[in-house]
C-alpha cells in the first residue's frame, strides 16, 4: 500500500503530482492511498517514491482535469482514490468518460455535480457582515459547507468583491482577501465574525415583503435553499413565521372590499381624460378623411381594415415630402421595416439605395411607400418569413395608397414589383408587359413599372444579379431623366 | 403625514415589485471587477441568493423608485384608483441600498420599475439616472435590470441599454383588447414599437465576427416581458400564440407568465381567486417545448381540450398520449429530434444516450441511469432489452404514467 501525502482537503495539485507519479510506476488503485497533512497515513503504508525521470505523459482526455479538479473537493473519504482509479481506467480506455452509463462515470457525475452544487450555493448564501477596523471597511462571512469548495470558489468573491477586504471563515478552511491577493488558511470558528451588521434589518424586510403569500410553495424553495443552509442565513428566521400568516393574509386579501378612489385618483383621471379628448379632437376622433399626409399617417397607425395588423409590430406609412414629385411604391414591409416603421430600410432597401445613388437620385426628395401597409409573415422559430399579401389586403389597403397619390399628386409613381404594379393600377399585369415604359395614370401622373428589389436579391446565381442590377439602375435613371428636380444635387 | 423611513419605503416599493415574475441574472455578458477593483461580476449563469417562501428566487433587489401612478390599470396593485400606501425612494436611497445589498453578497445586482410619475419620460430618466449612477460613480459591475417605461423616448431607451443588462416591458395581457380594456392608458401598439426599437437597437450593438472594434455594450441580456395570466378570458392557446408572435418579432429572452395573484384593495372588475398556479406552470413546459424541443404550438395545443393545456399532467406528455403512434422511439437508433419527444427525456439525458450509444447499445438498466424516472420513459421507447409491447396502447397508460398525487399548488387553499 502506497500513500501520498496531501496538504490540504482538496489539494488537486498535490493529488496530480501523486497520481502521475503513481500511474508511471504502475500502483493500482487498490494499492494507493492518500492522507492529507493531520491524518494518519495507516499502518502499512509505504511513502510513495517520486515521478520516474523516463515516466512517460498519462492519457488525460481534454475535460478530466476539470472534473478532477472538483471529484477532490467532494466530501468523500474515498475521493482521491476514486479520481485515481479513473485516471487508471482510461489509460485503457480511452473513452470511458463518453459512457454515460458506466457505474463509475454515474458516479463522478454524481460528485461532481455535488461539489458543482455546493459551490454555487456557497456564491449564493455567505452573507457578508462589515465591521469597521483602523484599516477601514472588514467583511466577514462565516459560512458551513458541505464539501470542500472553499478554494474552488473562492476566486469567484475575488473577482466579484475586488474593491472589498473580505474574508470568508468555515470549519476547515478559511480565505481573505486584501484586495490584491487570496490568502487560504486553516479553519475558524463561528464566534470569529461579526455578531450583526445594521443592513440585516433591511434585508430582512425586503425578504418579508417580496414574498407573495397567495403563491405558497414551501417544496419548491425548499428544494433549492435547503434547511442545512438556514442556520447561517439571517432572513431564515422569518420563514416559519411567513409560512404560518401566508394563508390568513392571502385570504385577508380575498376577503376585503375594494375602497373607494381617492380624491388624488380622481383628479388625475380627469386629467387623463382631458388629455385624450384633446388628442382625439385633433384628428377629429378619425370619423373624416385626412385633409393632408401627416393626418393620415396619423390616421393610418390605428388602421385595422384587414388582419394583418395583429401580429405586426406597427403600420409602416409612406415616408417623403408631401409634395414629392414622385412616388416610389413596394410591395410591403419586411421585419426590418415592421419595427422600425420605416419603409425600405431592410436588405431591399439597401439594393434600392445603392440604385438611386448609381442613377443620381436623391432619395429624400422622393415619396416612398409601399401598397400593403403592414408586414405579413408566417413565424418560424426566432425568425418570421415574409408571406406575399393576397388580393383581398392589397384591395383594402389601396384606400390608404389612393390617398398618398390623391394628397401628393406626384407627376411620376414608380411601381416596385407586379404587387405594386397592380395596387396602383388597380388590375394585374405582368412585368415583362409593363416594364420600363411610361404609362399614363391620368392627365399630370405617369406610371414606370420595373422589379423590386428584392427579387435582385434572391435570384441564386450573381451573373443574373449583376444584369438585374444593372437593368434595375437603367430604370432609376429613367426616372431621373423624366423628373429631373429629383436629381441629386452635384 | 410623517416622513416615510428608509425600512418603510422598502416594505412598501418591495411589496409593490413582487407581481413581476422575473428575477433572472443570466444570460449577459462576463465581466468582473478584478482590473477596475470596483464591486461586482457576471459569469453567465445567474445566482439566486435566496428563496422565499413561494418558491420563487431572490436574486435581484426588485423594487420599484416609486409606486405612485398616473395610470389605472385594473389588474396593478398601484393603479391609480388603489388606496395602497405610497412611497417614493430617492435616486440616492436605490443606489444606497443596492450597493450595500450587493457588498454584503445578498442579491445579483438590482431590477428597478417603477410606477409612471409626471409622464413616461420624465420617469423613464429618473430611472436611467439611477443605472448611470450605479454604473459611473460606483463603478457597479453587477446586473442591472430596467423595466422600461412604454412610451418612453427612443434616446431614453437608448441610454438605458448602454448601463442595463437587460430591458423589458410588459406586454401585460395576451390581447389587445383586453389591455385596452383593463390597461386604458397603455396602448399596445406603443409597447410593441418599443420592443421592435430595442431589437434593433440590440441587433445594432452585437458585435459581427468579422468586425474588429467591439461595440458598445447594450443591453447584452437581451429583452424580457411579462403576461398575467387568468385576468382575462384568453385561453392558453392565445396565450402562447402571442408569446410566439414576441418571441419571433422581438427575439425576446424570455416571456413570463404570472399567474393573476389577488393584491392588497384589488379592483372589484377582476377573479378574487387563488392564482392559477398550475396552470402558469403548464405555460413555462409549454414555452420550453417551443423553444428547445422542436414543438410547434398547435401540436402542444393539441395535447388540451378546446384551447387549454392539460392541467394534470405536462404538455409533452399530454401530447405523446394523444399521438401514440409515433411510439415507440428506438433509443439505440432514433435521432434527436426524436429523443426529444419522449415524454420523460430532457435535452441533457437526450445527449447522455446518443453520446454513450456510441460505444455501447444501451439496454433499459443504462437509460434508468441517464433519466429522471424511467417509469414514464418506459412506455414510450425500445431498448436493446426491452420493448413496450401493447403498453403503448393499453387504455391505463395515462393513469399509470400521470403523476400519482395531485401536485402540492393544488392542495393549498
Amino acid at each position: 500500500m502506497f500513500v501520498a501525502k496531501l496538504d490540504h482537503p482538496a489539494d488537486f495539485d498535490g493529488w496530480r503530482g501523486a497520481a502521475r507519479a503513481a500511474l508511471a510506476l504502475g500502483i493500482a488503485p487498490e494499492d494507493m492511498g492518500f492522507a492529507v497533512e493531520g491524518e494518519v497515513a495507516g499502518l502499512f503504508a509505504e511513502p510513495l517514491p517520486p515521478l520516474p525521470e523516463d515516466a512517460r505523459p498519462a492519457f488525460v482526455p481534454k475535460q478530466f482535469p476539470d472534473l478532477a479538479r472538483k471529484l477532490v473537493c467532494h466530501a468523500d473519504a474515498d475521493r482521491f482514490v476514486f479520481a485515481y482509479r479513473l485516471l487508471w481506467r482510461l489509460q485503457i480506455d480511452k473513452r470511458l468518460l463518453e459512457i454515460a452509463s458506466d457505474t463509475d462515470v454515474v458516479r463522478s457525475i454524481e460528485m461532481e455535480k455535488a461539489v458543482r452544487r455546493d459551490s454555487h450555493k456557497m456564491k449564493a448564501f455567505v452573507r457578508f457582515r462589515e465591521i469597521e477596523t483602523e484599516e477601514g471597511r472588514h467583511y466577514i462571512a462565516w459560512f458551513e459547507p458541505f464539501h470542500h469548495v472553499v478554494e474552488l470558489t473562492a476566486p469567484f468573491f475575488a473577482r466579484r468583491f475586488a474593491g472589498m477586504v473580505w474574508s470568508i471563515l468555515t470549519p476547515l478552511r478559511s480565505v481573505h482577501w486584501d484586495g490584491a491577493d487570496l490568502t487560504f488558511a486553516p479553519g475558524a470558528s463561528q464566534d470569529q465574525r461579526p455578531k450583526d451588521d445594521d443592513m440585516e434589518a433591511l434585508w430582512l424586510t425586503y425578504y418579508a415583503s417580496i414574498f407573495n403569500p397567495a403563491r405558497l410553495k414551501v417544496k419548491a424553495m425548499q428544494a433549492e435553499m435547503p434547511k442545512k443552509y438556514w442556520h447561517n442565513l439571517p432572513e431564515a428566521q422569518l420563514i416559519q413565521p411567513l409560512i404560518r400568516n401566508a394563508e390568513a393574509s392571502a385570504q385577508r386579501m380575498i376577503a376585503t372590499a375594494p375602497t373607494l378612489p381617492s380624491l388624488r385618483h380622481e383628479r388625475q383621471a380627469e386629467r387623463n381624460e382631458m388629455a385624450t379628448a384633446v388628442r382625439e379632437g385633433a384628428f377629429g376622433g378619425f370619423n373624416k378623411r385626412p385633409d393632408d399626409i401627416d393626418e393620415a399617417r396619423e390616421q393610418a397607425k390605428h388602421c385595422k381594415a384587414c388582419p394583418l395588423w395583429e401580429p405586426a409590430t406597427q403600420t409602416v406609412f409612406g415616408r417623403g415630402p408631401s409634395d414629392a414629385p414622385v412616388i416610389f411604391v413596394g410591395e410591403q414591409p419586411g421585419d426590418q421595416e415592421d419595427l422600425a416603421g420605416e419603409p425600405f430600410i431592410g436588405p431591399a432597401g439597401k439594393v434600392f439605395d445603392q440604385a438611386l445613388t448609381a442613377a443620381g437620385v436623391d432619395r429624400t426628395q422622393a415619396y416612398v411607400t409601399n401598397a400593403v401597409k403592414h408586414f405579413k409573415f408566417v413565424p418560424r422559430g426566432k425568425r418570421r418569413i415574409h408571406q406575399k399579401p393576397n388580393m383581398g389586403e392589397m384591395k383594402i389597403c389601396r384606400w390608404w395608397l389612393e390617398l398618398e397619390r390623391e394628397l401628393i399628386r406626384p407627376k411620376l409613381i414608380v411601381a416596385l414589383g407586379a404587387t405594386a404594379a397592380a395596387s396602383v393600377l388597380g388590375k394585374a399585369v405582368t412585368i415583362r408587359d409593363t416594364r420600363s415604359k411610361l404609362i399614363d395614370l391620368d392627365e399630370d401622373t405617369k406610371l414606370l413599372v420595373t422589379v423590386h428589389p428584392a427579387y435582385i436579391l434572391r435570384l441564386p446565381d450573381r451573373e443574373a444579379q449583376a444584369r438585374e442590377q444593372a437593368a434595375f439602375n437603367e430604370d432609376m435613371a429613367r426616372v431621373r431623366e423624366y423628373v429631373p428636380e429629383i436629381a441629386l444635387a452635384a | 403625514m410623517a416622513k416615510l423611513t428608509l425600512v418603510e419605503k422598502l416594505a412598501i416599493l418591495s411589496d409593490a415589485a413582487k407581481y413581476d415574475a422575473s428575477c433572472a441574472s443570466s444570460g449577459t455578458s462576463k465581466r468582473d471587477s478584478s482590473k477596475s477593483k470596483g464591486i461586482g461580476s457576471t459569469e453567465g449563469s445567474g445566482i439566486c441568493h435566496a428563496y422565499a417562501p413561494d418558491g420563487r428566487c431572490i436574486s435581484l433587489l426588485k423594487i420599484l423608485m416609486t409606486n405612485f401612478c398616473i395610470y389605472d390599470c385594473v389588474y396593478c396593485v398601484n393603479r391609480s384608483s388603489s388606496n395602497v400606501q405610497r412611497a417614493r425612494f430617492t435616486v440616492e436611497e436605490v443606489v444606497k441600498l443596492t450597493m450595500e445589498f450587493y457588498k454584503r453578497n445578498y442579491i445579483e445586482g438590482l431590477f428597478l420599475s417603477s410606477g409612471i410619475i409626471r409622464n413616461s419620460d420624465h420617469t423613464m430618466e429618473e430611472m436611467v439616472r439611477i443605472a448611470r449612477l450605479l454604473r459611473l460613480e460606483h463603478n457597479f459591475a453587477g446586473y442591472i435590470h430596467l423595466k422600461t417605461i412604454p412610451g418612453a423616448s427612443p434616446q431614453l431607451l437608448e441610454e438605458a441599454g448602454l448601463f442595463a443588462d437587460r430591458l423589458s416591458i410588459n406586454i401585460e395581457l395576451p390581447t389587445d383588447i383586453a389591455l385596452e380594456d383593463l390597461a386604458p392608458e397603455k396602448k399596445p401598439a406603443e409597447i410593441r414599437r418599443s420592443m421592435g426599437q430595442l431589437r434593433l437597437k440590440i441587433e445594432e450593438h452585437t458585435a459581427e465576427k468579422k468586425e474588429r472594434a467591439k461595440p458598445k455594450r447594450f443591453a447584452p441580456a437581451g429583452q424580457s416581458t411579462q403576461m398575467i395570466i387568468g385576468a382575462d378570458a384568453a385561453n392558453d392557446d392565445a396565450i402562447l400564440g402571442r408569446a410566439e408572435n414576441l418571441y419571433g418579432n422581438y427575439r425576446l429572452r424570455r416571456v413570463y407568465y404570472s399567474a393573476f395573484s389577488p393584491i392588497p384593495d384589488s379592483s372589484s372588475r377582476l377573479p378574487l381567486a387563488k392564482p392559477p398556479l398550475m396552470r402558469e406552470h403548464r405555460l413555462y413546459q409549454a414555452d420550453w417545448l417551443m423553444r428547445f424541443y422542436g414543438f410547434e404550438r398547435d401540436e402542444i395545443v393539441s395535447g388540451g381540450e378546446e384551447g387549454m393545456l392539460d392541467l394534470a399532467v405536462d404538455p409533452k406528455l399530454a401530447w405523446a398520449l394523444k399521438n401514440r403512434e409515433r411510439f415507440p422511439v428506438d433509443v439505440n437508433r432514433a435521432d434527436r429530434e426524436l429523443l426529444l419527444r419522449v415524454p420523460g427525456f430532457g435535452t441533457r439525458a437526450v445527449d447522455r444516450i446518443i453520446s454513450t450509444r456510441r460505444h455501447r447499445t444501451l439496454r433499459l438498466d443504462d437509460i434508468a441511469r441517464l433519466c429522471q424516472s424511467i417509469d414514464k420513459v418506459r412506455p414510450f421507447i425500445v431498448a436493446l432489452d426491452w420493448s413496450p409491447g401493447g403498453l403503448t396502447d393499453t387504455e391505463g397508460l395515462r393513469a399509470r404514467v400521470a403523476p400519482k398525487k395531485p401536485a402540492e399548488q393544488l392542495s393549498l387553499f
